[in-house]
């Protein structure tokens, strides 16, 4: 829809430009203020625990894959895509890394490996939707089905141990008392928040997904920026999959399921429209924060797994009803 | 007997007034038929009489009483059908289901398919056409196969009043042979047509009354359909009074530098063998029927569609075909004919857009010189005198003409050789219009070679200093815009005889 407002420049009252910034801070202080009511619903049932230095790092690290994958997710939906096969990839950076034949190579072809891996798998989905124009739904579900199939061939759907301590040594450490993983997670997100919000690469992702025949006929090169999107959401499956490795000390076809639901469900609760051409980083890590305090809680308070489910579920739909409240208060355009 | 009666009607979009008093009056069984430019309002109006569009004053009655249509539906239940230009068809189901779409013939909750596919049988047939089966996919079907299928859901709905857009505008000559034949026999059954059309000949054929809309007012209402052509054409032509159009102190062209050199171009099925050549600080206008390749032909000298044939060169130099970034490049811009659609990216401040096009000069290494990048664009929207001159706003905010010049603006940044503007001031008022032609003078005057795609003729006579005439994808004239009057040209595209200026006038 093309329905807009139309803002009589003469009396538009001074203040208004910086209104749309305005709206996305007031989002994601309502986003934050969800996270902050959760710690303290978690903290008020078991105060002896919740908020001790060992759950919040193991909250952390447990966030840290799935966070990682939803950068990467992030970039994708403000482009007007989508990518349902960041799981499978996961599972098939974990597998192909940790075969006995790469980590005969060292830690060090490991990490390559899972991140060209990562890459890889990206960018077929990138190009298949950019220059094979299928939708990115049906490409990346045919990369989903065949990156899974792929990583239970090379493992034999059997789980491979991580032998080559010097890996496990590194991911499972500490670096000035924090976990590596979550420096990971830190350094993944800082690099990624100045991608999009600094660079012509950002721009460009945000223009494509607003509006690809504007940005088009602007002089974009659309189907090869759509190709390198779907690379970057690869590559950071890549390094989830060595956060993933590191944590668990094994490689197998069932790691990273359902992080695609799980990342989606936080790009789309931090405020990223799945249309396209609007979305924040910041909000996408609050996202992924609160799904971590919601299970966290669950796990501390012994409650079953479907009831976080049917919670997650909730929150989703909350989330959203949410967002279109402040929307159309907004009165601008939907796309 | 009147059937239809309008009275008052007008419609007030933001910023644009569409309608303006409008009256129209179609008797039952006549072919009534509706004139005007691009933009006169007749597609609103159609809209009205859909239901599409609520009037914001007038009054219709319909068969003696006084009424309201509210809806779409409204309008069909009281016998009011609409053929639209761009067929409003389901491409992928049956003919019987496009047919019954909405008014599927049912029993107890079940569509009756046999009853559909019988009923719409009868239906071809009386339209002349029973070898089109209902079970046919409408998609697979010839543009007068549509026709007729939207043509045959009018008459399921039983309707009393059929208004036709331009209907021919797709069609081959034995094919609007046929659908003339049918408007016969329709009106002799009682059902009046309100029929939409540029070409002349056929308001001469058909028509049985003609009113004449101009910038939303009926100018002309009831005239003999053979009202000599010079009449009609004055009516729809007499030039408005508020649009002056800036005067230029001295022409601004450069005859020693041609910027912008296009030889042979071609798109099958679109336009053939186009050739011309823009100089530095000239501006050529092109005129054209819609649908006379004007837009298609801006596009593909942009790279966004990709030439069967010909050759585009900047400065001499050949710039690659079929390729936008080689055009952008090669210093060619666009401001397309859909701004919102094509040229704006709503979600994005003013700021965003007018760099759009120039990032790789507003970053190093990738990175982004937000306060140059801030700084360019406020200078370029106060050049422009952009209101207000505000780079943070969303460009979604402004008025259509304060749009239009963000567009520009984009271009400007880039510092382009060629502007290719397709109808520029369409959904823009009177006041941003002026403002907008005086920015298109400034532009030539800083030797921007620029491109004019209009169809409002007397904008391209009045802006551009030579003029093309395109009719049906080809180049019929290329002359200097003070040669040419505004009948002269209308009459070139609209009558199909191109007459020299001395009969004209």
């Amino acid at each position: 829809m093309t329905e807009t407002r139309v803002v009589d420049p003469e009396t538009a009252a001074p203040g208004e430009p910086r209104k749309h910034r305005r709206n996305l801070d007031l989002r994601l202080t309502g986003l934050l203020g969800v996270l902050v009511v959760l710690c303290v619903v978690g903290y008020a049932t078991r105060p002896d625990s919740f908020l001790t230095e060992a759950n919040i790092s193991t909250m952390l690290r447990l966030a840290a894959a799935i966070g990682v994958v939803s950068v990467g997710m992030t970039f994708v939906i403000i482009s007007g895509g989508i990518d349902l096969s960041v799981g499978s990839i996961v599972a098939l950076a974990g597998v192909w890394m940790t075969t006995v034949a790469t980590q005969s190579y060292g830690p060090v072809v490991m990490v390559l490996c899972a991140l060209l891996v990562g890459l890889g798998c990206g960018l077929v989905n990138g190009l298949l939707i950019s220059y094979g124009r299928i939708v990115p739904f049906i490409a990346t579900l045919a990369m989903y089905a065949s990156a899974k199939g792929l990583a239970e061939r090379l493992s034999g759907r059997r789980t491979q141990v991580v032998t080559e301590t010097g890996f496990t040594t590194f991911f499972r450490g500490d670096i000035l008392g924090i976990p590596v993983l979550i420096w990971t997670l830190a350094a993944v997100f800082a690099v990624g928040w100045v991608l999009l919000n600094r660079t012509t690469f950002g721009r460009r992702t945000f223009a494509v997904g607003g509006n690809a025949e504007a940005a088009r006929l602007a002089g974009i090169d659309v189907r090869r920026h759509t190709a390198l999107v779907y690379g970057l959401a690869g590559l950071c499956c890549g390094i989830a999959a060595l956060m993933v490795v590191a944590r668990t000390t094994s490689g197998a076809s069932t790691n990273g399921m359902f992080y695609e639901l799980d990342a989606i469900a936080a790009v789309v609760i931090g405020g990223t429209l799945l249309s396209g051409g609007r979305g924040s980083l910041i909000g996408t890590l609050i996202g992924v924060l609160i799904f971590t305090v919601v299970g966290n809680i669950f796990t501390q308070n012994n409650l079953d797994t479907d009831i976080q489910n049917i919670a997650k579920g909730v929150i989703i739909v909350a989330a959203v009803l949410l967002q279109r409240t402040t929307a159309r208060r907004r009165g601008a355009h939907t796309t | 007997m009147t059937l239809l009666r309008m009275a008052g009607i007008g419609k007030t979009f933001p910023g644009v007034r569409a309608l303006d008093q409008v009256d129209l009056e179609v008797a039952e069984g006549e072919v009534h038929c509706l004139l005007g430019q691009n933009g006169a309002g007749k597609s609103t109006l159609i809209k009205v009489l859909a239901g599409a569009h609520q009037p914001d004053e007038g009054e219709i009655t319909w068969r003696g009483e006084r009424t309201a249509l509210p809806s779409p539906v409204a309008a069909l239940r009281r016998g009011i059908a609409t053929m639209y230009q761009e067929l409003d068809l389901v491409p992928d189901v049956s003919v019987a289901e496009n047919v019954f779409l909405g008014h599927e013939p049912t029993r107890f909750g079940f569509t009756r398919r046999r009853a559909a596919r019988d009923l719409t049988r009868t239906l071809m047939a009386r339209l002349g056409h029973p070898e089109i089966s209902p079970d046919r996919e409408v998609g697979r079907l010839s543009a007068a196969g549509q026709q007729l299928v939207s043509m045959a859901r009018a008459l399921a709905h039983d309707a009393r009043l059929i208004v036709m857009d331009e209907p021919t505008a797709a069609l081959a000559a034995d094919e609007v042979d046929n659908l003339f034949r049918i408007v016969g026999e329709l009106t002799k059954d009682g059902v009046a047509v309100l029929y939409i059309s540029h070409r002349l000949e056929e308001i001469r054929r058909i028509g049985s009354r003609v009113t004449v809309l101009k910038d939303g007012r009926t100018v002309a209402a009831n005239l003999p359909a053979d009202t000599p052509t010079a009449d009609l054409v004055d009516l729809m032509s007499g030039r408005k009074v508020e649009t002056v159009f800036p005067h230029r102190e001295a022409s601004t062209v450069d005859v020693t530098r041609e910027v912008l050199t296009v030889t042979g171009l071609t798109r099958k099925g679109e336009f053939h063998d186009v050739g011309f050549h823009v100089h530095a600080g000239e501006v050529l206008g092109i005129a054209g029927l819609v649908g006379a390749g004007r837009s298609e032909i801006l596009e593909t000298v942009f790279g966004a569609r990709k030439p069967d044939a010909g050759h585009i060169a900047v400065d001499g130099k050949p710039v690659r075909p079929g390729s936008v970034v080689a055009a952008v490049k090669a210093g060619i811009g666009l401001a397309p004919e859909e701004r919102k659609a094509q040229g704006l990216l709503l979600d994005l401040t003013v700021a965003h857009n007018v760099t759009l096009s120039s990032l790789s000069a507003y970053s190093r290494a990738g990175f982004l010189d937000r306060a140059r990048e801030l700084k360019d664009s406020k200078a370029t929207l106060e050049r422009l005198d952009l209101r207000p001159a505000d780079p943070r706003r969303l460009v979604a905010e402004f008025s259509g003409g304060n749009q239009q010049k963000a567009v520009v603006a984009r271009w400007l940044v880039r510092g382009c050789k060629v502007l290719l503007l397709d109808e520029p001031t369409r959904g823009v008022d009177v006041g941003a219009r002026a403002e907008l032609y005086r920015v298109i003078h400034e532009l030539a005057a800083a030797g921007v070679a620029v491109v004019l795609v209009s169809s409002e003729v007397a904008e391209v006579l009045g802006l551009a200093d030579r003029v093309l005439v395109l009719r049906d994808g080809e180049v019929i004239a290329d002359r200097r815009a003070d040669e040419l009057t505004e009948s002269a040209v209308l009459d070139m595209v609209m009558a199909g005889s191109a007459v020299t200026e001395e009969e004209a006038s």
